[in-house]
């Protein structure tokens, strides 16, 4: 037994070793797309399109051109801004309303909780395209365009997958502790924000990545929903440098995609454990 | 429990369902009801029945039928090529190599940058891998077909591949040793004892990687915007371009939108029952 186990863990073997080396280079095929646009970023925009794949040199550099002409045209600071404010406003809505609309939904269980929680699940698969309409004219009429407004909208669309998450893992939370905390004498309110919020702290991991890395990201309901001329997220300004004709700066274009790229790099490297976390812990329930 | 917390909904979901209502069913319900109308905005809706579907499915419809065919092919595809090699990266990396997590890492980040931007860059690439062969990613619909195809397994792999790997911790070592003591070849083992172990996580990604084939938007849009002439569209690319490119055509539309809502409900339901009948077996 003790000489399989050796040999299982043996990093060393010729197999382990040659799947190592063959990651390596799986990765470095991985990381090139990153690497081969941050390269393009210095240069200049004629030699972006005709040779992407070479290396900037003292013909082709353009130095921090196309960042400038990139950050003027698409106000990048500010699209940065929206951008932060409303993904840290919704998830943090998401994960206040959701986790005590979850709790009540699992602790009473009655005909109208339950229809409200199979709506909730419907809600979850429905395509953004079938509600798109209708919901960015809705969302007009009670002026919800604005990074402030736009947070209820994010609140109702993603209600779903973040009921369904809680309201998973509250299935294995035993009710003994609320019941006695209740006998003692706590409001419901109370209850729920000393017994059960601490218990579900994994769980607000998990929804919160989930919920964040969609927002952060999302395109087309921002782009449906909010009053363009004065607030633009990060993939809207992206998706706007290209010009009513069809013509794109790709110089411009490039810088602006390592900009956006690279604080969700940094904020991955911090927080990675986290994020699988949420990842996994997510999967399992879905 | 219930008597206490009973009627203190309004303090517990009543936010909720506000936000609910005007993110999800006011929405939803008018545009189930609007793909039965003609109208251009909410007010000016006039019940004409079944038109808008008999539209949307006509030649003049803006090709939603090969929308359709494209993106369930599209689909399929993408939901096979990423769950193998998610599920083969899974495998090799829960084994006890050098630098597992660092590739672990690697595999993931993709996954976190949005469908807008990887667009753009992969467009590039192609491009640069094109253009001295004379073509472009946009020369006819299939280049985007396979470049999107590439773009999804890039981003989506490594997403799976945790999936997997969460699913692999959770089978018992002992397992496979007694399988290999048995006598079992190492491909008899993964087939014939890890394989149907793992089948909640087979279950979960592909109905993840099938609706995200299907509902795929952002990509499409920023690698080839449906180009040449719409050919390259999915489904729900389409469905924009008919509601804000063709002005009359929104009851159309919604119509659109009401199928691929049915279809995507529909695979939904198909691994729910799935899944149930998984768990009864176990």
């Amino acid at each position: 037994m003790n000489k399989t186990m050796k040999k299982r863990k043996n990093s060393n073997s010729l197999l382990n070793r040659l799947i190592s080396v063959g990651m390596v280079l799986l990765s470095l095929v991985y990381v090139y797309p990153f690497v081969m646009v941050l390269l393009n970023s210095f240069k200049k925009k004629i030699y972006i399109s005709r040779m992407p794949f070479a290396l900037p040199d003292a013909k082709t550099c353009a130095g921090i051109a196309n960042y400038q002409t990139g950050i003027a045209r698409t106000d990048f600071p500010m699209a940065m801004l929206y951008s932060t404010m409303i993904t840290v406003l919704s998830v943090l809505a998401i994960l206040l309303f959701t986790s005590m609309c979850a709790w009540y939904l699992s602790r009473v269980r009655n005909r109208a909780t339950r229809l409200l929680y199979r709506l909730f699940i419907l809600s979850m698969v429905v395509p953004f395209q079938m509600v798109m309409f209708t919901l960015s004219k809705i969302a007009n009429v009670l002026r919800l365009n604005t990074p402030i407004g736009i947070v209820p909208v994010y609140l109702g669309f993603g209600a779903g997958l973040a009921v369904f998450l809680f309201s998973g893992y509250m299935k294995s939370v035993p009710v003994a502790m609320e019941e006695s905390a209740m006998i003692d004498g706590a409001k419901p309110l109370r209850v729920f924000f000393s017994v059960v919020l601490p218990i579900l702290q994994p769980c607000f991991v998990s929804v919160g990545i989930l919920q964040a890395m969609w927002i952060w990201n999302d395109y087309l309901l921002p782009y449906l929903v909010l009053d363009l001329k004065r607030y633009k997220t990060i993939p809207i300004a992206v998706q706007y440098l290209k010009g009513g004709y069809g013509s794109v700066d790709m110089g411009a274009m490039m810088a602006m995609l390592v900009l956006a790229i690279l604080p969700i790099v940094v904020v991955y490297l911090v927080c990675q454990k986290y994020i699988v976390f949420g990842v996994m812990a997510g999967a399992v329930k879905g | 429990m219930e008597r206490f917390i009973g009627k203190y909904w309004p303090v517990f979901v009543l936010p909720t369902l506000l936000a609910f209502a005007i993110g999800f069913l006011a929405p939803f319900g008018m545009g189930l009801y609007l793909s039965f109308c003609d109208f251009t905005t909410l007010s000016d809706a006039v019940f004409t029945g079944f038109d808008n579907y008999i539209r949307a499915f006509s030649d003049g419809g803006g090709g939603f039928l090969h929308s359709l065919w494209f993106t369930a092919l599209f689909a399929v595809l993408s939901t096979a090529t990423i769950n193998v090699f998610g599920l083969s990266m899974a495998l090799l990396l829960t084994r006890a190599i050098r630098g597992r997590d660092v590739f672990r890492t690697v595999l993931f980040l993709p996954n976190l940058i949005g469908g807008i931007v990887l667009g753009w860059l992969w467009q590039v690439i192609f491009n640069g891998i094109l253009n001295p062969l004379g073509l472009t990613i946009v020369t006819n619909e299939w280049y985007g077909f396979w470049g999107l195809l590439l773009i999804m397994l890039w981003q989506q792999a490594g997403y799976m591949m945790i999936i997997y790997i969460s699913g692999l911790s959770t089978i018992p070592e002992e397992l496979s040793e007694a399988a290999g003591i048995d006598g079992a070849s190492a491909w008899q083992t993964f087939w014939h004892v890890r394989l149907p172990m793992l089948r909640p996580s087979i279950t979960i990604c592909t109905f993840l990687t099938l609706t995200n084939g299907f509902k795929l938007f952002d990509q499409n849009l920023s690698l080839t915007n449906g180009m040449p002439s719409g050919r390259s569209e999915l489904l729900a690319l389409n469905i924009y371009n008919t509601f804000y490119g063709r002005s009359g055509w929104e009851g159309a539309g919604q119509a659109k939108a009401v199928v691929f809502c049915l279809i995507v409900v529909g695979i939904a339901l198909l691994q729910l029952r799935l899944t149930q009948r998984g768990e009864v077996e176990a």
